[in-house]
């Protein structure tokens, strides 16, 4: 991979951002759902996403790949602007892999057909090739011997890190996570938190909404808090989660403890 | 888990045990459901009674007293005076014995029979192979062809030496199998894409799809027919003819279509939004998404509606005897206007009904097997 050296803080700082939100309004009808909403994120830097439910968290990564569209306001992601141009759109969503809280893996499709479906029919990858990028994947993220089966015949745990292997296998440049573990009984949050941390420490440009506080600490560069469709507030994860300066994210933050 | 850990400190009666005698076979079940009560006891002796009573007699009927040959006179003409003496009391199977050639193959010229029975065993054949899901890939497609293709040769002929036979002479079971096959072959493909521009974002071709569906299932499938056959005719140049039979197909495929577009949307609502997500994310193209990911797992929701509506259309062509297209039913009914054979309707429509039974009774069983296949990797 790319990717997998550690970009010094001097080049990021330098280079273009990998994701950049300006401005961006977002309506569902009548409801205000994002707020001009200014984000940049640079390429191989890892952030967080927390709020409140129902406070934009999941639009706002769903606008990036353009599962839903913003009304106002500019996205650029890898140098290249969200609009109608579906080309654009197409090499976007090649570079954007996504995670999602449901899995949402093929159920018709065996776990391995499961990895090498888009590498082979939208990177034109040959099927050998894409198996073998596959099978290394899902090594990685340590469970090949299920290859063969069907999602249906997997934990949750196993489940979700087969999407995470599905959509390294096209090999993005950055990472969507809409709460991948909400849906996990607790024995498994683990597993695929540690899967998250070690795509994080291959240099992987990410964006995960998650109420991990520990994961958060551990990996992520920036914090972000949302509110009602509002950034709040942002920083490093110590500055957030020690000393809040909103009475918003303090009031979140001591439900989030309470509920630990 | 946990309770395996468990079970070495387990006391015995607390391990899984098969379940005691009287609640198992055959004798429990019947206590169970048939005897558990006086009542429940009368009622199952009351209708074990007549059922019982109705079988012999039907079985005395049909198999004991009937009569499966008459003798011919010296013209050729079949005397049924035995069968008349009989009626009643038993069964006339020498009206099949005697018509079935007509009830299968309808006015298609008597030398030339073995063309339709050849076309029939090529529809049994191509059912048979289009089941098999080894051949579900492009093979599929040329073998479709070229049976389709020899089909046409057989029946109307004026190649190869065959005599030429026009699409009036046809008649019988080739008839029904070349309305139902080519009906479901054309209609289905057609009700896919109705379906997916139903759900379309362009508000002209989803306005069309809608048109389409809600005008033709507001009409009978009969006044379809009648407007194919009569009607259709009048707004055509003069001097343009189109066939009948192609006419009536057209309007079998078009009705069929409507029907199955729904089948198939119920189908594509039936998906869960993350699927179309998921699909979106990993930048699949709309036709990709739909045929590899959105398709094959709608189309297996609706296995069974979908194998009821192609059960229900089978059935259904038997409908273009009212605009005097000779199918499997029509003969059958012809065949009884002979002075010697009326009367007989009783045995000529078991045999038709059976013969229906049989290609609807092996589709509902393939379908059985397909949906269990499908279903053997999902959980829930
Ligand atoms: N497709 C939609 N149509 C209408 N309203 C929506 C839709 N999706 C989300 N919303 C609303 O938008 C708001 C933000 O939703 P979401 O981004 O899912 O929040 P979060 O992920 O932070 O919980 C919520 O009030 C939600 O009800
Ligand atoms: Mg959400």
């Amino acid at each position: 991979m790319s990717a997998a050296e550690t970009l010094t803080s001097a080049v990021k700082a330098n280079a273009p951002p990998a994701i950049s939100l300006e401005r961006v309004n977002k309506w569902f009808g009548s409801l205000h759902v994002l707020r001009d909403v200014n984000l940049s994120v640079a390429h191989g830097e890892r952030v967080v996403v927390c709020g409140p439910s129902g406070s934009g968290k999941s639009t706002l990564i769903r606008c990036i790949n353009r599962l839903e569209e913003h009304q106002e306001g500019r996205i650029t992601v890898d140098g290249i602007e969200l609009s109608d141009d579906l080309k654009a759109l197409d090499a976007i969503r090649r570079e954007v892999g996504m995670v999602f809280q449901s899995f949402n893996l093929f159920p018709h499709l065996t776990i391995l057909e499961n990895c090498t479906l888009a590498p082979i029919w939208v990177r034109k990858m040959p099927k050998k090739e894409a198996e073998a990028l596959a099978m290394e994947y899902l090594t990685r993220v340590r469970i090949p011997e299920q290859a063969n089966k069907y999602p249906g015949q997997l934990s949750g745990g196993q489940q979700q890190r087969v999407a995470i292997a599905r959509a390294l296998c096209m090999q993005p440049k950055i990472m969507l996570f809409d709460e991948p573990t909400s849906a996990l009984d607790p024995e498994m949050i683990k597993e695929v938190l540690d899967t998250m941390v070690m795509l994080a420490d291959t240099g992987m440009t990410m964006i995960c909404v998650t109420h991990e506080m520990g994961f958060a600490r551990q990996v992520a560069d920036r914090v972000v808090f949302m509110d009602r469709g509002e950034i709040v507030e942002q920083g490093v994860p110590e500055t957030i989660f020690n000393n809040p300066q909103t009475e918003r994210l303090k009031l979140f933050l001591s439900q989030i403890l309470r509920g630990h | 888990m946990s309770d395996v850990a468990l079970n070495e400190n387990m006391p015995n009666d607390a391990l899984p045990r098969t379940a005691p005698k009287r609640f198992l076979g055959p004798a429990a079940w019947a206590r169970e459901n048939l005897f558990s009560t006086w009542w429940s006891t009368a009622i199952t002796l009351a209708l074990a009674y007549l059922l019982i009573r109705y079988a012999v007699s039907f079985v005395d009927w049909a198999f004991v007293n009937a009569i499966w040959t008459v003798p011919y006179n010296a013209a050729g003409q079949p005397d049924a005076s035995a069968c008349r003496d009989n009626k009643g009391i038993g069964a006339c199977w020498a009206i099949i014995a005697d018509k079935h050639r007509f009830i299968l193959f309808g006015t298609y010229p008597y030398d030339e029979h073995w063309r339709p029975l050849l076309v029939c065993m090529l529809f049994v054949g191509l059912y048979i192979v289009s089941a098999m899901r080894r051949f579900w890939n492009w093979r599929l497609a040329v073998i479709w062809a070229v049976t389709l293709t020899a089909i046409g040769i057989l029946m109307w002929g004026g190649v190869f030496g065959l005599t030429y036979v026009p699409q009036e002479r046809w008649g019988g079971l080739p008839i029904t199998l070349i309305l139902a096959t080519f009906g479901l072959a054309f209609a289905f493909p057609l009700a896919i894409l109705v379906a997916l521009g139903r759900r379309s974002q362009l508000p002209a071709i989803k306005a069309l799809c809608v048109l389409y569906v809600e005008l033709i299932r507001g009409v009978p499938l009969i006044s379809l027919l009648f407007m194919a056959s009569v009607m259709f005719p009048l707004f055509l140049p003069e001097g343009i003819n189109i066939d009948k039979l192609l006419r009536a197909q057209i309007a079998i495929i078009l009705f069929a279509g409507a029907y199955l577009a729904e089948v198939v949307r119920g189908g594509l609502q039936a998906l869960p939004k993350g699927q179309y997500e998921a699909a979106d994310a990993l930048g699949l193209s709309y036709w990709k998404k739909t045929g590899l990911i959105i398709l094959p797992q709608a189309l297996r929701l609706v296995i069974p509606p979908l194998v009821n509506t192609f059960i229900g259309f089978f059935k259904d062509t038997s409908l273009v005897l009212i605009i005097g297209i000779f199918d499997l039913l029509t003969a059958g009914k012809t065949a009884l206007i002979e002075p010697q054979w009326q009367g007989f309707g009783v045995e000529v429509y078991i045999t038709l009904g059976l013969i229906y039974f049989i290609f609807c009774f092996a589709m509902s069983q393939y379908s059985a097997g397909l949906e269990a296949e499908f279903n053997r990797h999902r959980r829930r």
